[in-house]
């Protein structure tokens, strides 16, 4: 059998780097353990540059082990997403982690074989590759979410995520065993086949398939009423895997949902398009109606995820009840979920800087914080609005396209959802101002100094790539809307 | 320069360059600050000047100093620009303002000071505005009219009122900046997103007329959207307006989605409130005018009757709720709900002496209740309150002061010989006679209650000038001395009142830019001006 190396090149370069890590885990000295981070670093650095070669090359699609892992253009778009967010996650954690002083090693070993999870998801069009890449993502994020042993919250954060995960893989499978039970086939395009002309006695069995893969991945990507778990292991996680879960994690099921429904199941659209439709206008408002009453910041931020994951979904959602431009929203929904990534990572990392200052993630304490550093203060701002999606920060182009998809699809079930998707866009923007509110014109505490410590160098580098990004992308969109394209060019193939 | 394209972007991003240059000056060097962000809007208003006189009067209802390049094209959005004959005048008043607002804070710095900050929110707002008259591509005019947003929610926020107040309807206490800030915030998105639902509908439907989607303003009203075949059913029309009337009214703001309004300007500090209300209220009526009624011709006649309604309404509750405040900024606030009703009047009536009217209606708006919230700026500036019953004697105090508050109040309930009187005047006299098929009854009654608002006008500005300015100072005053207007004052109000004077004699100087382009839209949407209202713009404007 033929093998396209530089295919599976990105996955090769970070499975040595999670190797490479175990190994010098073991031999180096404890005072030399973040030595583990740069190699982590490193590796998802150099695991761009195959990306990079694909891109360029004039080879459109590529495909493995007999169409069960595919590399196109919208396998390489997402590839490049974990890879770059997995990158600032990994130096969101460099500081953090230090901190606490143990098992430095084990976290990177960890973080990364999750990121090489999200790799295989990107390419899997095989139920199984599916399922094993979604176990790979999900699985260390257990063990990452309880990282702080000694905190209770942190074990409990552990415990909740692992028997729901657990719970939500079960159905997964189930469901799966019935695709398979129906069509006999593992591979995607050979399932949509077979599932094209099923026997009238298959018909129940499909729909129940359908819903319970439907329900597996709405609670890997929280969706609303499958999203219990998501505050209290938002909070009780260290930060960075929270930011982790709330952007890779969240955006790898997405794609697995995505790559299933689109590529396996497109024929029963009729089926699951009304379920994809509910599940974003549930996700959108219950989730900002939670938001608003939250005053923790990270408790804020985890309803915040639960609802732009419900935007996320509108426009694929939208196009899916309406039956038809479904590779437009299919595209409008990977601009989001890309534009999302970096501006939510750029919060989390808004946040751990702030907790530090202040010492708490009470968003009532972080009163008077722009005054006593107004770089962080300005970037709170630019963070939380683009997330509100305000010109001229990348939300705006995120909810655009989001709209725009809503409106192409044209039907009266595609216009009602872009309509609670504009209400709840108001909502959104009432708790997303309330933290500019709070870190601006509430004043600091009696005694307050202004900070002279800069942040960590690790951290500073997240929040400025981040903030750079938010910014040009919210001000040259074009730069960004190739990806679009590329998605589109993609899937119009698959 | 103006031919090239170039002129008019410059006059657009100087101000933010100019704010991004002054993030790196020091805090502490207040003096350079002050001074670069003057040079700035300096150099930005002289721009406009220099675009006016290079400007073709003779081929005002063309668009000129077009630029037309690609912005985002895989959503077929382009970075067009261009100015024609109505929005040049509110270009220029935008640039006077922005200017004239930094000459006044040289020394009025509300609590908590940081002038720096202040400054380079200016200069990002006035970005805004200034985009926004000059876009021609619905996208970008989105980006424009909501980049105006953050500048003045953090103006409100930290610079605002901190005195507490009850929520309305709660039994929570808050400070006014915070209540006023978040509110205007909401209410204009709430408005905005329902705008941006109705530019993607048009943007789709250009797509069925056309053949190709497209964004670009002057194309989507030469599509004829309506009739042309395969064009939008009037269903669709009639929602796509309403979305974007929701979008334009609340920024108007149109009663009943006024009620940020009077919350915002009395809690914005002094430079907040006045270019909320100078410009910030433009952008508004100027989206009806630019976008709304020549894309969608048909609907707007749908739409006419409900717009005057809500107008008259606006200018009956604007003048009686002013007529029941305590509070003189709050007042001179509600006042922007009547004068703004007016120039809404003005548009619903579709004609070109109507449209006319309310052009020249926002200008002169633009510069009195400017000029009005500065006085009340500066009164309170010094007595420390904005209570009438507590002043008093004004006139006496503070002669100067005074004397402009009298004169300002005056060309506010529409004297005769000043500027606020053409917009009433013609807006009323455009809802005699407005687009024939309209219903004739519904707006000659909207005339007459229009009058009689102009009546209660005149009684609530009479009312305060009695209140504030004369009679004795009451005892808590007399014995004081308080120091009269200062150069800096001076010097942001000479140039307004100026305005209001020649604008009042020689209307033509507005009319002049925005007559030929008023017809010539009425004419496209609408077949026809009527013959009369050509006449007297004709009279009028020269």
């Amino acid at each position: 059998m033929q093998i396209d190396w530089l295919a599976i090149a990105p996955e090769i370069v970070v499975a040595v780097t999670i190797l490479g890590v175990l190994a010098a885990d073991l031999v180096l000295p404890r005072p030399l353990k973040y030595w583990t981070a740069t190699l982590a670093v490193v590796g998802l650095t150099l695991a761009v540059v195959p990306l990079i070669l694909m891109a360029a090359s004039s080879v459109e699609t590529r495909s493995l082990f007999e169409g069960s892992y595919v590399v196109d253009d919208f396998a390489l778009v997402l590839k490049g997403l974990f890879l770059i967010a997995g990158y600032l996650v990994v130096l969101m954690s460099v500081s953090y982690i230090e901190s606490d002083r143990y098992y430095q090693g084990e976290y990177y070993l960890l973080l990364l074989s999750s990121v090489l999870g999200s790799l295989v998801i990107a390419s899997a069009r095989d139920l199984i590759v599916l399922f094993i890449g979604v176990e790979l993502t999900t699985g260390p994020l257990f063990m990452l979410a309880g990282w702080r042993k000694g905190d209770i919250r942190s074990n409990e954060a552990s415990l909740k995520f692992f028997i729901l995960g657990v719970l939500s893989t079960a159905i997964l499978l189930w469901g799966m065993a019935m695709l398979y039970g129906v069509s006999g086939e593992v591979r995607f395009d050979q399932i949509r086949s077979a599932l094209a002309d099923p026997s009238p006695a298959a018909q129940p069995l499909v729909g129940l398939a359908i819903l319970f893969v439907l329900v597996g991945f709405a609670f890997k990507v929280s969706a609303v009423p499958f999203h219990f778990w998501a505050p209290d292991t938002y909070e009780g996680a260290p930060t960075p895997v929270t930011a982790y879960l709330s952007v890779s994690s969240k955006a790898a099921g997405f794609v697995a949902l995505f790559v299933t429904v689109y590529v396996a199941l497109r024929d029963r659209v009729d089926i699951w398009g009304p379920g994809l439709w509910a599940l974003a206008a549930l996700s959108m408002t219950i989730g900002n109606l939670a938001a608003l009453r939250q005053s923790n910041i990270v408790r804020l931020l985890a309803y915040s995820s639960i609802a732009q994951a419900g935007f996320m979904l509108v426009p694929f959602a939208a196009a899916s009840v309406a039956g038809e431009q479904l590779a437009e929203g299919l595209a409008a929904t990977v601009v989001y979920l890309v534009i999302y990534a970096l501006m939510n990572l750029g919060a989390f990392a808004v946040v751990i800087q702030g907790a530090r200052r202040t010492g708490t993630g009470d968003i009532d304490g972080w009163a008077g914080l722009g005054r006593i550093d107004p770089r962080l203060g300005v970037l709170a701002a630019v963070f939380f609005f683009s997330l509100a999606g305000i010109p001229p920060l990348a939300g705006w182009f995120a909810k655009f396209v989001m709209f725009r998809a809503a409106i192409a699809a044209g039907s009266a079930a595609a216009t009602s959802l872009a309509v609670i998707a504009a209400i709840n866009a108001v909502i959104a923007l009432y708790y997303y101002a309330r933290v500019a509110k709070v870190v601006w014109f509430d004043e600091a505490p009696a005694g307050a100094e202004p900070a002279t410590e800069p942040p960590a160098a690790s951290l500073a580098l997240t929040l400025g790539i981040a903030a750079v990004a938010t910014v040009v992308v919210g001000v040259f969109p074009a730069v960004f809307a190739v990806f679009g394209e590329a998605t589109r060019v993609l899937l119009a193939s698959g | 320069m103006f031919e090239t394209g170039w002129g008019l972007s410059l006059i657009v991003f100087l101000p933010l360059v100019g704010g991004l240059v002054a993030l790196a000056i020091p805090k502490d060097n207040e003096a350079l600050l002050k001074r670069w962000s003057l040079l700035v809007a300096l150099v930005t208003f002289l721009l406009s000047l220099w675009a006016v006189a290079s400007f073709d009067f003779g081929a005002a209802h063309t668009f000129q100093f077009e630029a037309d390049l690609p912005w985002i094209p895989a959503i077929g959005a382009g970075y067009h620009i261009g100015v024609d004959g109505i929005s040049l005048p509110l270009l220029v008043l935008s640039t006077l303002v922005v200017l004239l607002a930094i000459v006044y804070s040289w020394e009025h710095w509300e609590e908590p000071r940081n002038p720096k900050a202040f400054l380079i929110l200016i200069l990002i707002l006035a970005t805004g505005m200034n985009g926004t008259f000059v876009a021609l591509d619905l996208v970008l005019f989105f980006i424009f009219f909501e980049v105006v947003l953050l500048p003045m929610y953090f103006m409100i926020g930290i610079w605002g009122d901190k005195k507490v107040m009850r929520i309305p309807g709660f039994a929570r206490e808050i400070e006014t900046r915070l209540y006023a800030a978040i509110k205007f915030f909401l209410f204009t998105l709430f408005g905005s997103a329902f705008m941006l639902l109705g530019f993607l509908a048009l943007y789709f439907a250009s797509g069925d007329v056309l053949g190709e989607r497209t964004f670009d303003i002057p194309t989507l009203i030469a599509a004829g959207l309506e009739t042309a075949p395969g064009g939008l059913t009037a269903t669709a029309a009639w929602l796509i307006f309403g979305a974007m009337f929701l979008g334009f009214a609340v920024k108007v703001p149109m009663w009943p989605l006024h009620t940020w309004l009077p919350d915002a300007h009395t809690a914005a500090p002094t430079v907040g409130s006045v270019l909320l209300a100078a410009i910030l209220l433009k952008l508004g009526s100027y989206g009806f005018i630019r976008i709304a009624l020549p894309i969608l011709p048909e609907q707007a006649q749908v739409w006419a009757p409900a717009i005057a309604v809500l107008a008259v309404i606006g200018i009956i509750y604007g003048s009686l709720a002013c007529l029941a405040q305590t509070d003189m900024k709050r007042l001179i606030a509600f006042s922007s709900v009547g004068h703004m009703g007016f120039v809404m009047l003005g548009i619903a009536t579709l004609t070109d002496i109507g449209l006319n009217a309310s052009i020249i209606g926002m200008v002169a708006h633009g510069l009195i209740t400017g000029l009005l919230f500065f006085l009340a700026g500066s009164m309170s500036h010094r007595y420390h309150t904005r209570e009438m019953a507590r002043l008093g004697g004004n006139l006496k105090l503070m002669p100067v002061i005074g004397g402009i508050l009298a004169f300002t109040a005056m060309a506010s309930l529409g004297l005769p010989g000043l500027a606020g009187f053409w917009g009433e005047f013609m807006a009323l006299l455009g809802a005699y006679n407005p687009l024939p098929g309209l219903d004739l009854g519904l707006f000659r009654t909207a005339m007459v209650l229009g009058a009689i608002g102009t009546v209660l006008t005149a009684g609530y500005m009479l009312y305060m000038l009695q209140k504030v300015n004369l009679g004795e100072p009451s005892e808590e005053w007399s014995g004081h001395t308080f120091h009269d207007a200062d150069r800096y004052e001076l010097a942001a109000w000479v140039p307004l009142i100026v305005l209001i004077v020649v604008i009042g004699f020689w209307p033509k100087l507005v009319f002049g830019a925005t007559t030929d382009a008023v017809v010539s839209l009425v004419d496209t949407a609408w077949g026809g001006a009527s013959e009369t209202a050509a006449a007297i713009v004709t009279t009028l404007g020269g």
